[in-house]
């Protein structure tokens, strides 16, 4: 366990060695976007309409109670875009973009390709590893972006079309508590977890051993870790976002 | 022209458990040499560990003035380009053509033009005897083809040192013969130092200048051909002839009881099979690392066994 969390520190340090080393593997990198846009969009989109949906149900009636509804709009952003637009990232991340990584990376192992690359003078940290973990980043943050778009979206739907809000209060009340910086925070996290998500990953595939099982035992290992990993940041994130950023109407 | 390699007192273990312990040999520049051994015995991971994949736990490897054992991550990736290695399955990217394939280290270490890239890959596929299959994927062509392709890349930066990981598992005796022959014709060609990791007697008895036999976790004995062709050290003589009766058990080796008991059984051993020729240059004009056959024998006035190197045994 101990060695394990070594090896992996010492992995990702390598990993950000290889970051400024020339030439950049511009095309990998491209692929890589591509390929994990490919797999993350769709279900994004569709995981983060419920999502939205779910706020803006639950808190609907609640607020209807309270006699607040012109801040249904407010609270679907504000939980959309601090809270459940990371973590639908983060799923989606680990669970399409960094499985496909893993998967990827580990059927090179044991096929030895890896070792065939190493042994052709080219590091497959370098080759391999650090366009995955950037383009993982750049998409987590777009992706991000795409979520909060949707989830709020979604909300909007729900809460005006299904539960009769009123537009004007829904749009305007979006300032009443949220701020920019829980945009900012959001993408920031959306960075960080693209790249532990897509280091793991890596980290996990390189290290498959043992045949095909091998492989499928990796995946495993590095979505679920990867999940916790992700959760835990989340909860550090936020709390010192908190510290640190005044937030509105406390 | 080929670059001698030198291991000295090489040790390497995982975890607790050793896999070979204290081998030193030299690989003679521009000879191809065999290492054999019961499957088991860590070829692969002697192979690896000479490229600097692995990292042993004690020894040194010599190769054009530097210690590969103590060399940093960088320069050992310098070190590597004297190489080439031929991976079991060939270790082909999956995802490139086989001209990708062989065209892929030159694309990431020189800046030449596609043209000229071309024609070197076009060559290299030729050597091998595969032009035609440039645009199929590694998964669409055999074992056999994975293989030569393989070679092909492994050989296309001009390694002064190429590493064969058991080039004749899973293909059938024609195309081993016909991998064999490619082996002494490639050796002929570019003068490099080659070492072929094996358990394939018949491909030892013939290909190389040099064997060395792995068991038990040491090197047994490494020398000559012919030194070992002609030995009645009891380990080599079973390993090199394919018998039961020796020191090398269905498992692991044979405890003492079983020896004494095998011994007073009183088995007769046949005697030692006659020594083939080596596989000459299909071209016909001799290697540059060829010995005259019989010659180890005559310099260190030891008799072959009866009927060797007689063309009747050419295969």
């Amino acid at each position: 366990m101990i060695t394990a969390t070594g090896n992996f520190v010492a992995f990702s340090l390598d990993t950000l060695r290889g970051l400024p080393r020339r030439p950049f593997q511009v095309r990998e990198f491209v692929q890589q976007a591509w390929f994990i846009s490919s797999v993350s969009i769709l279900p994004a989109a569709l995981v983060s309409i419920p999502f939205g949906a779910v706020i803006a149900l639950q808190l609907g009636s609640l607020v209807r109670q309270l006699g607040a509804q012109s801040f249904t709009g407010a609270a679907s952003v504000l939980a959309v875009v601090r809270e459940a637009g990371p973590i639908v990232t983060a799923l989606i991340i680990a669970g399409a973009g960094g499985s496909a990584i893993c998967a990827d990376l580990g059927a090179r192992k044991i096929r030895e390709e890896l070792d065939a690359m190493r042994v052709l003078g080219i590091d497959p940290i370098h080759r391999l590893v650090v366009p995955r973990v950037l383009a993982t980043m750049l998409v987590a943050v777009l992706l991000n972006g795409l979520v909060n778009v949707v989830g709020v979206g979604g909300g909007y739907f729900f809460n005006v079309v299904l539960q009769g809000g009123t537009p004007g209060a829904y749009l305007a009340s979006f300032q009443a508590l949220g701020q920019l910086p829980d945009l900012v925070v959001g993408e920031i996290k959306a960075l960080v977890f693209g790249a532990v998500a897509a280091l793991v990953a890596s980290y996990k595939g390189m290290t498959a051993r043992g045949g095909p099982k091998g492989v499928g035992d990796a995946v495993n290992q590095s979505v679920v870790i990867t999940f916790m990993l992700l959760f835990a940041l989340n909860f550090v994130i936020t709390a010192i976002y908190f510290q640190v950023v005044p937030q509105k109407g406390t | 022209m080929g670059v001698e390699v030198r291991v000295e007192g090489l040790t390497k273990s995982f975890g607790r458990q050793p896999v070979w312990s204290d081998v030193s040999l030299t690989l003679p520049t521009g000879e191809i040499s065999v290492l054999l051994g019961p499957s088991g015995t860590g070829k692969s991971v002697f192979l690896k560990t000479l490229v600097g994949l692995l990292r042993p736990d004690r020894g040194s490897i010599w190769i054009a003035g530097h210690d590969l054992t103590r060399l940093s991550e960088r320069k050992l990736y310098e070190v590597r380009r004297l190489f080439g290695v031929l991976f079991q399955d060939g270790a082909l990217f999956g995802s490139m053509s086989i001209y990708d394939n062989v065209a892929f280290p030159l694309r990431e270490h020189t800046r030449r033009s596609e043209s000229w890239i071309r024609e070197v890959v076009r060559e290299k596929l030729e050597m091998v005897g595969l032009v035609g299959a440039e645009e199929k994927l590694p998964g669409e062509i055999s074992g056999g083809m994975r293989k030569r392709a393989g070679l092909a890349r492994a050989l296309v930066l001009d390694p002064e040192i190429v590493l064969f990981d058991e080039p004749d598992s899973g293909l059938d005796p024609v195309r081993t013969a016909y991998l064999n022959q490619l082996i002494i014709d490639l050796n002929q060609q570019t003068e490099a130092t080659f070492l072929i990791v094996t358990h394939d007697t018949n491909t030892a008895r013939t290909v190389p200048d040099n064997i060395g036999l792995i068991y038990h976790g040491h090197l047994a004995m490494f020398g000559p051909r012919e030194m070992l062709l002609s030995s009645t050290e009891p380990v080599v003589r079973q390993f090199l002839n394919a018998q039961r009766v020796g020191p090398i058990g269905m498992a692991e080796e044979k405890d003492a009881d079983e020896l004494r008991a095998e011994a007073a059984s009183g088995v007769e051993l046949p005697p030692l099979p006659p020594i083939p020729f080596q596989l000459r240059p299909s071209n016909g004009m001799p290697r540059a690392a060829e010995h005259p056959p019989g010659a180890w024998c005559i310099a260190n006035r030891v008799e072959p066994p009866a009927g060797s190197f007689q063309s009747a045994v050419f295969r």
